[in-house]
């Protein structure tokens, strides 16, 4: 399987990425610079996080209107698998290509620290390697990642099965204490209602080394692997966000 | 435009006084012109020019094998760390401009030091802080501590780098004069050293970068003066607004540009900004460098040549680029859209000429301007204070009676120098990069570096080596330092390497941040010189070399000088992954043993002079530290060290701030943090008189701060083998078991205290928060 | 030619910058405050001669498009003329 990883100036979990795909998943990957406007022979993309173009107006405001961003567009009304960490999933909320918005966390505080997360469905692209209420121990580091979504959105998400992964105790309840950020039920990541774009604010590639104390972040990768590996794919037609 | 002419009262408003106006002239042949003026003033500041401190400065010890780069040759030092791996760091103070901004004061110190690691061709890997501040009751210095603490993470979050360990200590004499150090540390291959020196005769020279603005204008003058409310509200337009997204990009680009071979010389503009880059390169190649300033990007507009000169404005670098590779420069630089332009070249007369308007506005030689600062001999005198704080005994404070233990223990706790710093670090990414092994939270962090911490080779070059873990710690302990100014030196380096030790690595550099007061002031002066004595003696004693560092005077708010304030940041490698070892409790059943030394030099206060317990319960500051003795306290550090590689040690921590009993402590409440296993284990523990403790007060024997104690979690089976072999001159005495959701407390086999560990947890963890929110 | 862009947060999105500074002035004394938006000013500078409605919709499609996010942020939007 071939990954790409989305390179924009401020991109700074970039390497991050690209060193979990290579040498712990054991997958082929290559950057893409945000000036191109053409992804490659590629299987997925992965949008990285970081500050994007500093982040400036809003968070993923700028990189949304980058040329990298329509090659992106186009990759995933084919089917593509698009997956987007931290600055990576405010970047594809800003583009439509995933519903809702990540808004200023609620203590106003950048917050950095390990989070548990509840896996919501296991039959997504990107969360088939874990079983519905797995936990995956993984960080977060952001300042704009309390996700808002409207009440019909919220429905819509509910109905479609779109929320993948929930904030959670370390005995995997959704509780307020164990929402690090003010999230609207402590959503921690949506897909897109075709299945094959993902966000997510916490970083799994943070947490997929024994040398870093915990490795169930890899899961999200593996997923993506054998989701790729089952032959399985995304209708164009129904992919466009 | 018309040039003021230059008065006795311009020259002392520049901070220099009439010998040193003198020596002006004497260079130039001439008088000055007001350009040329400000520029000495700000060369020959304290920041720029170590004016007052560099005689000092001499005594430490810059060399070992490990040395790439010694203190002083460039902007930072750089050590081999074996496998064709370098690492290159530095601290740096921004306590004056944090002061009056604290979130862009804070934000351009760590952009400031950012630059000087990358300056040498390294990519910054990870970053640590060192802080002070007065007492959280105050709501202006909670305002400061809450913005300097945002403008560290903003600057460096955006960066990308990972503010991975630090200390926070609150104290009286930090107010209005908080303490702002930052370190950065990075990684190269041997063989991409970059250097800050105009070579080449005819080569162009570069300026790479955001426009140049009235920012912090004179900004390393404004360092070096006493800081009063006056200046502070006047200077409020001198401190500069920092960009991380452009550092970034300014990084990227020149790590890029740097493997194409086509620079020839590098410095950042930081203090005295475009001034002190031309001046410096130049003096370091022994060339002359020429510029125009009309090609210099400016945001304002008519801004003068002595604006221009001295502005401070962030985020921007002197290139200095072979002859004819112009063009390979030009790509770099357009591929990350960063602004440019050529603005002269290296000449061979040895003059810094600068142009403005078609006419010469300063002509001074550049060597002379950059090497021949005036050097002080100042006054010193020993302190009538320490007459005073030495004259106290310890008998004329109370012990602790047996019922108020447990309450010292929870009031310690959650004193907000020794408390969790979790609100603090949880604000810095300190995880991005994929290298942060050990977190913020243990006696030292551990970085990994790996293939992608490296800079970029030429031509897609990908070279292959073993991965390096490096460890690092920041110490200081300024109440020390007040009481006994050479041992609060000696006890600083101590400290910061037995936190090394403690984490199983060897210590190999550090590098020193001195926060001191007003240098005219003999008794001052005096801290200052004994303190560099007391360092410069560990360091010689460890056989460490101290790389580099910043000396920052005049720390001095309306109430009176700070305590003086030595800051040591510390690096050390391990052999092994395997030696990486953690302050946090692991497993139930598990024996707590203390290493210490078998003798003692005599201590009157018996570990409470200066101690944070004395200084909490008391409110004073008297006595004298505990005296570390280097040679017992290398002793510990090895047969630590030791055993971690024997594979016996399962959690490590040394005994600072709070004594041993809050050493306990921490090691029982911080198992919350760690990244598997996160948990809270308590321990039985049970003192008893021997060795040192014997006949000791209550309190000296639980919060009493002796020097060289390590505190080590092993196995039951484990311990015959390390009493087995153990060297001369150290003891390990068991004084606990881990185990129960409790810490209980005996002394002498009878029962004192017992304390729920979740309580403590809690009150350890959120009394800063609770500060905060206050 | 300035364009002025006011941007608040929708009503219906939680505004913790808002709450905040509410609380503080609630703090300092400040009776009668039902609610406090903190939101962005921006200041477009135009310059060429061009007809004010042209510029005023050419700003509007910019607001929609890239300036403001419409799930989180309504906006106003001034044109004064030079």
């Amino acid at each position: 399987m071939k990954f790409v990883v989305l390179q924009f100036p401020g991109s700074n979990c970039d390497q991050d990425c690209f060193h979990v795909i290579r040498n712990v998943l054991g997958c082929s990957v290559s950057y893409v610079w945000h000036k191109d406007t053409s992804l490659g022979e590629t299987d997925a993309v992965i949008v990285p996080g970081g500050f994007s173009y500093g982040d400036y107006l809003r968070s993923g405001a700028i990189a949304k209107c980058s040329p990298v961003m329509s090659a992106v567009h186009d990759f995933a009304s084919q089917g593509g698998l698009v997956l987007g960490i931290c600055n990576g999933f405010q970047i594809l909320t800003e583009t439509g290509l995933l519903p809702g918005a990540l808004v200023r966390n609620r203590d106003l505080q950048f917050v950095c620290e390990h989070v548990y997360l509840r896996v919501e469905q296991e039959s997504s692209a990107f969360t088939g390697a874990s079983r519905t209420g797995d936990l995956i121990r993984c960080p977060i580091a952001h300042m704009d990642g309390c996700y808002y979504i409207d009440s019909d959105g919220l429905r819509e998400l509910r109905a479609n099965n779109q929320v993948l992964w929930t904030y959670t105790d370390r005995d995997g309840a959704a509780t307020p204490a164990s929402n690090p950020n003010g999230s609207i039920h402590n959503i921690a990541g949506v897909c897109n209602r075709a299945g094959n774009v993902a966000g997510l604010m916490p970083h799994p590639e943070r947490a997929a080394e024994d040398i870093l104390g915990e490795e169930s972040g890899l899961a999200v990768f593996k997923s993506m692997l054998a989701f790729h590996q089952s032959g399985k794919a995304f209708n164009a037609a129904s992919s466009a966000s | 435009m018309t040039e003021p002419t230059i008065t006795p009262e311009i020259v002392r408003k520049h901070g220099l006084t009439d010998e040193e106006y003198r020596q002006i002239q004497q260079i130039l042949g001439r008088e000055p012109n007001i350009t040329e003026l400000g520029i000495f003033s700000v060369m020959w500041s304290e920041h720029c020019s170590y004016k007052n401190t560099r005689k000092l400065l001499k005594s430490f010890p810059t060399r070992s094998e490990r040395v790439l780069v010694a203190a002083g040759e460039e902007n930072a030092g750089i050590l081999d760390i074996g496998d064709g791996v370098a690492i290159a760091f530095k601290i740096e103070s921004h306590n004056h401009p944090s002061a009056v901004e604290p979130f862009q004061g804070a934000a351009t110190g760590v952009g400031g030091i950012l630059r000087d690691i990358f300056t040498m061709g390294a990519r910054p890997i990870c970053a640590m802080n060192s802080l002070r501040f007065g007492s959280l009751d105050s709501a202006e210095v909670r305002r400061l501590f809450r913005g300097v603490v945002s403008g560290i993470a903003h600057y460096g979050n955006c960066f990308g780098v990972p503010t991975i360990a630090g200390e926070v200590c609150f104290d009286r004499s930090y107010e209005g004069n908080p303490l702002v150090n930052a370190f950065a540390l990075g990684a190269l291959y041997t063989d991409q050293i970059a250097r800050g020196a105009a070579r080449g005769v005819g080569n162009p020279v570069f300026y790479v970068g955001p426009a140049t603005g009235r920012d912090g204008l004179a900004g390393a003058a404004f360092a070096s003066q006493d800081l009063t409310e006056e200046s502070a509200e006047q200077q409020r337009g001198a401190v500069q607004v920092g960009d991380p997204f452009m550092e970034k990009l300014v990084m990227e680009a020149c790590l890029e540009l740097l493997a194409t071979g086509a620079v020839a010389g590098i410095q950042d503009m930081g203090a005295a900004g475009l001034t002190c880059s031309t001046c410096e390169t130049a003096s370091r190649a022994g060339t002359g460098i020429e510029i125009e300033l009309d090609l210099v990007p400016q945001r304002a507009p008519g801004m003068s040549s002595y604006e221009i000169m001295l502005s401070e404005s962030q985020e921007r670098m002197l290139i200095i680029v072979h002859k004819g590779r112009e063009e390979e420069v030009r790509k770099v630089f357009e591929k990350w859209d960063l602004p440019w332009s050529r603005v002269g070249e290296v000449t061979d007369t040895g003059q810094m000429v600068v142009r403005h308007h078609g006419e010469i506005v300063a002509d001074i030689s550049a060597c002379r301007l950059a090497d021949e600062a005036p050097l002080y001999d100042r006054e010193s005198r020993e302190p009538e204070y320490l007459t005073k704080t030495r004259s106290l005994s310890v008998d004329q404070i109370p012990d602790l009676k047996p019922d108020e233990i447990g309450g010292a223990l929870e009031a310690c706790l959650a004193w907000p120098t020794i408390a969790s710093k979790n609100w603090v670090y949880r604000q810095y990414d300190h995880m991005v990069r994929n290298g942060s092994v050990v977190l913020p939270g243990s006696d030292a962090a551990v970085i990994r570096i790996k293939q992608d911490s490296m800079p970029v080779l030429p031509n897609g070059e990908v070279r292959d080596f073993p991965e390096k873990f490096v460890a690092m710690t920041v110490d200081g302990n300024g109440i020390y330092t007040y009481l006994d100014p050479y041992e609060g030196g000696k006890i600083a380096v101590a400290e910061a390497v037995r936190n090394i030790a403690a984490s199983g690595a060897t210590a190999i550099g550090v590098t020193d941040n001195l926060n001191f007061g007003n240098p005219h002031n003999p008794e001052l002066f005096f801290q200052l010189e004994q303190a560099i004595a007391g360092m410069s003696e560990a360091c010689r004693h460890f056989g460490i070399p101290v790389t580099g560092g910043n000396v920052s005077l005049y720390n001095q708010s309306p109430n009176g000088a700070i305590d003086p304030t030595p800051v040591v940041g510390a690096v050390g490698i391990f052999e092994s992954r395997d030696h990486i070892v953690t302050q946090w409790l692991k497993k139930e059943g598990n024996v707590l043993i203390l290493v210490e030394p078998s003798e003692w030099d005599a201590d009157p206060w018996f570990g409470l002079g200066g101690a944070a317990f004395t200084l909490m319960r008391h409110r004073i500051k008297a006595g004298r530290p505990s005296p570390c003795n280097l040679d017992r306290e290398s002793l510990v550090h090895r047969a630590v060290r030791q055993w971690i590689a024997d594979g016996l040690v399962q959690a490590s921590h040394d005994c600072s701030d709070g004594g041993l009993l809050v050493a306990v402590a921490e090691m029982a409440v911080s198992g919350m943090v760690a990244r598997n296993h996160p948990q809270l284990l308590g321990v039985s523990l049970d003192l008893n008189s021997a060795g040192a403790t014997s006949g000791l007060r209550t309190d000296s024997l639980l919060f009493g701060e002796l020097q060289s104690r390590i505190i080590i979690e092993v196995a039951p089976d484990a311990v015959e083998q390390l009493t087995d072999g153990i060297p001369a001159g150290v003891v390990s005495r068991r004084i606990g078991v881990v185990g129960g959701g409790r810490l209980d407390l005996s002394i002498d086999t009878s029962h004192v205290a017992s304390w729920d560990l979740n309580s403590l947890h809690h009150r350890w963890w959120n009394a800063i928060a609770e500060k905060m929110d206050a | 030619m300035k364009a002025r862009i006011i941007i608040t947060p929708k009503k219906a999105v939680f505004d913790p910058q808002g709450k905040t500074v509410q609380n503080t002035l609630e703090h300092f004394g400040h009776q009668g405050i039902s609610a406090v938006h903190v939101g962005k000013f921006l200041e477009v500078e135009i310059s060429g001669e061009e007809d004010i409605e042209a510029v005023r919709a050419r700003m509007d499609e910019a607001c929609r498009r890239f300036l403001t996010n419409p799930v989180i942020e309504d906006y106003t939007l001034d044109i004064i003329p030079s």
